[in-house]
């Protein structure tokens, strides 16, 4: 994998308050296009939160999101859509009484603007979704839903791709074939940020890790230096701060 | 032959010549006026509600807006009846458009919030004080536009708009992403939805059928004071015919009007002290086994209800 030097995406020093409390603390971190970047940190520690605020569903109370040189922090998500951000829910949520068809339909009409991406079949193929294609999708289990909402995103062309916890609930072998799937994506030139809680599946994909804590980064490398630092292993094995 | 075809075809054409005939062969014209008026005002629901998700309990607030835009346009500028309809249809869109901030709101604080629109614009119309503009509590009896032939044609017209925009709802793109709005709206942005301005057009276009509809219903009936105009039972009325029915569907309400608003006069006329009883028995088991309405009958049965 080669990722490119200029990042797509660079958030500074990012805020965001429920309330008192801070689920983002001054977060920053960049990804590159072709690059995997690990978002990774106890339950609690802001990682669904920085996309959330990426994806533009909730404004940041401070700093900066810039997406391509351009600020985007705050701007309505289905505009950051079609600027060429997309990600997958924690908890899917397809539209249950539409079929798998029509939720696709839905993505690539309204997606990106002039993108001409993968055909619908070749989607639903590709994501072992062709057998459902035209059940509602609530017919679905929860994997193929999961896999819908992937379908969803890539659907409206993405150039930063934002997965949070798409791999829970996958057995061993569907974690090794969605593995190959998110690196043919990378190599395909998209940037990839994945938050998962399995390292294994974290080592096995991605270039560079952040490790997230109480709404910061607290260390930025590959995985297999992180564990060896003290302040990580902390976090992990249920430190103070660990929710 | 594509869908939309089939449905203005099989379903809005045929309706529309059955209703331009009846008159002619059946003496009740104002039964088939009421008939029209519930079948627009349904549609009218099924635009917002079933595309949606959001249920109009002060939904009649534009039809009562209409029927005085058309009064006021009659009373204060001599407007030629079909002009004042238009304005009937424009002045519901308006308020709509003053109202767009309920649209923030969810579920059942949007229903509670609409109904309370829709008192507040009757208590404006009502008030004493405006009774050299509106005829306050009094009423208004319009003179020179009485014509319950064309206003009959006119409400008939009217129909077939709001048909033309359900069947374009379930078979557009556009239609497909307010459902999509409806099922879920986070997911729906991130298919890069413009959530707010989707449900925006809904709303417009359901208050500017409900406009219209109001706007015809002063010019057929003339004579009206504000409390007939903006009657709960109108908005009751057409969600539970929308519901019974089956929303989301160009036959659901269609069917939801004709059973329904039906069995109300068959019972309202040869037993009214019935009435109250079968319907309120009817509408609790409607809710408690078939929620989905009517089409979901079929639908169940995997068969495709437009
Ligand atoms: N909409 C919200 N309202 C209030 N608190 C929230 C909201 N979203 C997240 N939080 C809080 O922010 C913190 C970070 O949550 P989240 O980003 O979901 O963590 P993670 O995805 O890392 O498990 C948690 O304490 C959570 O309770
Ligand atoms: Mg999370």
């Amino acid at each position: 994998m080669s990722p490119d030097n200029v990042p797509i995406l660079r958030v500074n020093d990012l805020l965001k308050r429920f309330g008192g409390f801070h689920a983002l603390d001054g977060l920053t971190f960049h990804v590159s296009s072709g690059e995997i970047l690990g978002l990774v940190g106890p339950n609690g520690s802001g990682k669904t939160t920085a996309i959330n605020v990426i994806s533009g569903l909730y404004a940041p109370d401070r700093g900066e999101v810039l997406f391509d040189g351009t600020s985007v922090g705050g701007m309505a998500s289905h505009k950051l859509v079609h600027r060429g951000i997309n990600r997958t829910f924690q908890v899917p949520k397809p539209f249950m009484s539409l079929t798998v068809r029509q939720n696709l339909e839905v993505a690539r009409t309204y997606g990106r603007a002039g993108a001409s991406g993968p055909s619908m079949s070749d989607l639903l193929e590709e994501y072992r979704l062709a057998d459902v294609a035209d059940r509602p999708a609530h017919d679905l289990t929860n994997v193929q839903q999961k896999m819908l909402d992937l379908v969803r995103a890539l659907a409206t062309q993405p150039r930063l791709l934002l997965l949070d916890e798409l791999a829970a609930g996958l057995n061993p072998t569907e974690l090794d074939w969605i593995a190959e799937r998110i690196k043919a994506l990378a190599k395909g030139g998209l940037a990839i940020i994945v938050v998962e809680h399995l390292m294994g599946f974290i080592e096995q994909i991605t270039d560079r890790v952040i490790v997230m804590n109480a709404g910061k980064e607290i260390f930025e490398g590959t995985l297999a230096v992180a564990v060896k630092v003290p302040e990580v292993i902390e976090v992990f094995l249920g430190g103070e701060h660990a929710a | 032959m594509p869908d939309t075809l089939r449905h203005y075809l099989f379903i809005a054409v045929p309706l529309l010549v059955v209703l331009a005939v009846l008159p002619s062969v059946y003496n009740n014209h104002l039964l088939l006026f009421n008939f029209v008026i519930f079948f627009i005002l349904a549609q009218g629901v099924n635009i917002i509600y079933g595309f949606t998700g959001y249920l109009p309990f002060g939904y009649v607030g534009f039809f009562g807006a209409g029927a005085y835009g058309f009064a006021l346009m009659v009373m204060h500028l001599n407007s030629p009846a079909p002009v004042a309809v238009l304005a009937g249809g424009l002045v519901a869109v308006v308020l709509g458009l003053i109202l767009t901030p309920l649209l923030r709101l969810a579920g059942a604080y949007f229903s509670i919030a609409n109904l309370a629109a829709a008192l507040a614009v009757l208590h404006l119309i009502a008030n004493p004080a405006l009774e050299s503009i509106t005829k306050g509590p009094y009423g208004v009896a319009l003179n020179g536009t009485f014509n319950p032939t064309w206003a009959y044609a006119g409400a008939v017209l009217i129909l077939a708009l709001t048909l033309g925009i359900v069947v374009y709802l379930k078979n557009s793109s556009f239609g497909l992403a307010l459902q999509a709005v409806r099922e879920d709206s986070f997911s729906a942005s991130m298919s890069g939805v413009n959530v707010v301005k989707m449900r925006t057009i809904a709303w417009l276009a359901s208050a500017l059928v409900a406009g219209l509809a109001g706007g015809v219903f002063a010019w057929y009936v003339s004579v009206f004071y504000p409390d007939n105009v903006f009657s709960a039972d109108f908005s009751i009325f057409a969600i539970v015919f929308a519901l019974f029915g089956g929303v989301a569907t160009i036959c659901g309400p269609l069917i939801g009007v004709i059973i329904l608003y039906g069995i109300y006069n068959l019972i309202g006329f040869t037993t009214p002290q019935y009435f109250q009883l079968i319907y309120g028995l009817l509408i609790m088991g409607l809710v408690l086994f078939l929620p989905a309405g009517l089409v979901s009958l079929a639908t169940r049965r995997g068969w495709n209800v437009p």
